[in-house]
């Protein structure tokens, strides 16, 4: 497979059991090493371009977690690390848990997995890659642009009405 | 500009930090001096799921309070209600289970020497220590066949038996991981850039440290003796140990005991290995838990405390959980106090902050 770019990413932790991001670390280091890919782990959501997400969304965080979706320049890829972020996973039920990440914000590739293994993390983000690519294709042609974390949660509101 | 107060937020999402936790450090020029967290960004509600998950379901919650030290949650809440329901489990299984603690403060220990070494800004020390981490994963992997958690806890004793022949393995890879810590342990301890952010941040004294509680490996680098595996559970009180301190009461011997313990948890890992008994891996479990108990054991960050209050039915009344990040919260808020802005992010790494412990 060609890699067209080497992305960034950006990792935040919902509300995760920890499990989901220490392996998320893991990835980038040298057992898995993706940043032998120019793959680098940034702390600054305005230099992303892959924002991994672990952990359901609660109360407290779901602010965070549109904020730093926000600020990320498009084009934009969101991944679901764990079940936690696939659908709330284990603490589903829990009384503080809204759901998974696709609660506030556009969930492009679900990765599953408790904890989510780095093998398949590093498969969701070359299925990411492409994403991002086509993303960036429609750019350039039509003047595409993510939705917004608050058009994001308008269209989950008709949806619901639908 | 001497006296003019400024708040620097820092958190949830910060590059050091893996979890999100927030501080608010009211600075004075370079200097803090005051900082006050804020918790809630991982609070899930947990503990309430005990009234809605089967009472051995549950178990596989209890191992998710925490990922990296999911296996001592597993084991605190199985021990209580073996205590409740007055279960003797055999030998062979106390052995193993504590062969596994072992294994698992082994790896949270690298992994914090990774983290301390990213924050003091040493990316390939970081990169270093998480290559020799994977190693233990992969002794974990093989007894247990899971990476980070491994559901092998079940109430009564272990999901599946762990041969003998696996955990002979183990000593030949021990003792490499053992070399390639000494190999490290140099940059870490010796090196004098590194000494230069490391000696005298954030020090606490041996009294001020029992007085605001802290617990672990934050404890005894102040010099305090304490340690709850001293307390004899599992197979803790048929092995030799003895607790690791430190005089230092600073980062530095916060780094101390942790790459001590290191050596200590493999000599530990051995001993089991040699003085394996043989058995069964679990005894039949009947009836439902009626009564009270509280499991207090040592985890690779402290100590944690397990309650469990159940009735006699299918699902569990109250279970609560103390975790060590929370005892060692108000040490870090004080030792703040008078830091240099720089030396937050490697004073927070000192206590090895688990917030998803600490929220639940
Ligand atoms: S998916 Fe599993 S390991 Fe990952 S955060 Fe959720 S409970 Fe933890």
């Amino acid at each position: 497979m060609r890699i067209s770019k080497s992305p960034w990413l950006l990792h935040y932790d919902g509300s995760s059991c920890n499990g989901c991001d220490i392996e998320v670390l893991a990835a980038t280091t040298p057992r898995f090493d993706v940043e032998r890919f120019g793959i680098i782990n940034t702390g600054n959501p305005r230099h992303a371009d892959i924002f991994l997400c672990t952990g359901g969304v609660n109360s407290q965080n779901q602010d965070v977690v549109r904020q730093i979706y926000d600020q990320m320049p498009d084009p934009k890829v969101v991944l679901a690390c764990g079940i936690c972020a696939c659908d709330g996973g284990i603490f589903k039920e829990c009384y503080n848990i809204l759901g998974g990440t696709d609660t506030v914000i556009p969930v492009d590739v679900y990765v599953p997995g408790c904890a989510v293994r780095p093998e398949a993390l590093i498969d969701g983000v070359v299925k990411a890659l492409k994403i991002l690519d086509e993303k960036a294709d429609k750019m350039k042609h039509g003047g595409y642009r993510s939705l917004t974390s608050a058009e994001y949660a308008e269209k989950l509101k008709e949806g619901e009405n639908a | 500009m001497a006296g003019k107060r400024s708040v620097i937020p820092f958190g949830p999402q910060h590059p050091v930090l893996p979890e999100p936790i927030h501080i608010d450090l009211v600075t004075e020029d370079e200097k803090v001096v005051e900082a006050i967290p804020s918790i809630g960004f991982i609070h899930r509600g947990l503990e309430s799921l005990v009234t809605k998950k089967d009472f051995n379901d549950m178990v596989y919650v209890a191992e998710r309070i925490c990922g990296i030290c999911s296996y001592g949650h597993g084991y605190g809440y199985v021990d209580a209600l073996e205590h409740i329901m007055s279960i003797e489990v055999p030998d062979r299984v106390q052995y193993i289970r504590t062969l596994l603690f072992e294994l698992s403060r082994l790896h949270s220990h690298i992994l914090w020497l990774g983290l301390m070494a990213d924050a003091f800004g040493f990316e390939s020390l970081f990169m270093e220590t998480w290559r020799i981490r994977e190693k233990v994963l992969d002794m974990l992997e093989n007894a247990t066949g899971g990476r980070v958690i491994f559901s092998i806890l079940k109430i009564g004793g272990l999901r599946r038996d762990v041969p003998d022949e696996v955990m002979k393995g183990f000593i030949p890879e021990l003792d490499r991981i053992a070399e390639e810590i000494k190999a490290c342990e140099g940059a870490f301890l010796l090196d004098p850039a590194v000494q230069s952010r490391l000696r005298g941040v954030g020090y606490i004294s041996g009294k001020d440290a029992e007085r605001l509680g802290c617990e672990g490996p934050f404890l005894r680098a102040s010099g305090v003796e304490w340690d709850n595996r001293t307390r004899g559970y599992a197979a803790y009180g048929e092995v030799d140990f003895e607790v690791i301190t430190s005089k230092e009461g600073d980062s530095y011997g916060r780094c101390e005991v942790r790459i001590k313990e290191i050596y200590q948890s493999i000599s530990i890992i051995k001993q089991c290995i040699e003085k394996m008994p043989a058995g069964n891996h679990s005894v039949p479990v009947k009836g439902f838990p009626n009564g009270e108990h509280m499991t207090v054991i040592e985890q690779p960050r402290g100590g944690a405390c397990y309650y469990v209050h159940s009735s006699g039915k299918k699902f569990i009344e109250r279970m609560r959980v103390r975790t060590p990040t929370f005892a060692n919260i108000p040490a870090l808020a004080e030792t703040l106090k008078g830091c240099d802005v720089a030396d937050v992010p490697i004073l927070v790494v000192t206590i090895d902050p688990c917030i998803s412990c600490t929220e639940r």
